[in-house]
């Protein structure tokens, strides 16, 4: 699994091979779980994925941008439980310049948002969990088990 | 004389997350009378216990890739059912 890990993401192991002496710019997105959410209090959460194909899209995404700007980009999106602070998603981008590093890496965790299939359950103060959906206004659903 | 039935094709659907918990399984098999399309995989699924939860129209992934409603389907293809994605 070059791009899913179900351990801790090491974003700067992940920018290391990314490195050469003519690439003079590196940029580095980290996503991090963060401790609130819909004006309530998160405690942590699980991601979960179709993995096949979430690997296949996340390494289409890589050479979509790879192909776009003249950069090398490096993608780890993590998976299971997680801790407030963890990190979620990491994306490095190495290029001559600053422009192509800075788009490539914009334009890749962009797309892993909308086009990568993973979910995340969130878990709050109160004990209770729920599904985090951004279709919907309040941004959760219930789990199956709590609408019932 | 004989009838002939018409021709069937089996498919794979995979549940993921919320639709996993509202239709009580993560995978199950269907045998769907051609021709048969993503839209026709949802309407089974939308038949069954609880179905009716989910959306008319879901993201559906074909074979690893996202798919259209109106997509073909053929024997052994892998439908893939998917809520609204929340990585990142």
């Amino acid at each position: 699994m070059a791009h899913l890990s179900h351990s801790a993401i090491d974003a700067a192991t992940l920018g290391s091979g990314l490195q050469s002496a003519e690439r003079g710019a590196s940029v580095t997105f980290v996503g991090l779980v963060r401790d609130h959410h819909g004006g309530r209090r998160v405690t942590g959460l699980a991601y979960s994925a179709y993995e096949p194909m979430a690997e296949e899209e996340c390494a289409r995404i890589v050479a979509e941008a790879e192909a776009r700007w003249p950069a090398s980009v490096g993608l780890t999106h993590r998976l299971g439980s997680l801790e407030i602070g963890d990190v979620a998603v990491a994306v490095v981008a190495t290029a001559a310049h600053r422009e192509a590093a800075f788009e490539a890496c914009r334009y890749v965790i962009e797309a892993v948002k909308v086009r990568v299939p993973v979910w995340k359950r969130e878990r709050y103060e109160d004990g209770s969990e729920a599904w985090v959906d951004p279709t919907t206004a309040g941004g959760t659903v219930p789990t199956a088990a709590s609408a019932e | 004389m004989t009838v002939s039935s018409p021709p069937t094709i089996r498919v794979r659907v995979l549940l993921f997350a919320r639709y996993a918990e509202i239709l009580g399984t993560d995978a199950l098999e269907l045998i769907l009378a051609e021709p048969a399309t993503v839209a026709s995989v949802v309407a089974a699924l939308r038949s069954r216990r609880n179905g009716h939860l989910l959306p008319p129209h879901p993201l559906c992934a074909v074979n690893l890739r996202q798919a259209s409603a109106a997509t073909r389907l053929g024997s052994h293809d892998e439908i893939a059912v998917l809520p609204p994605l929340a990585g990142g």
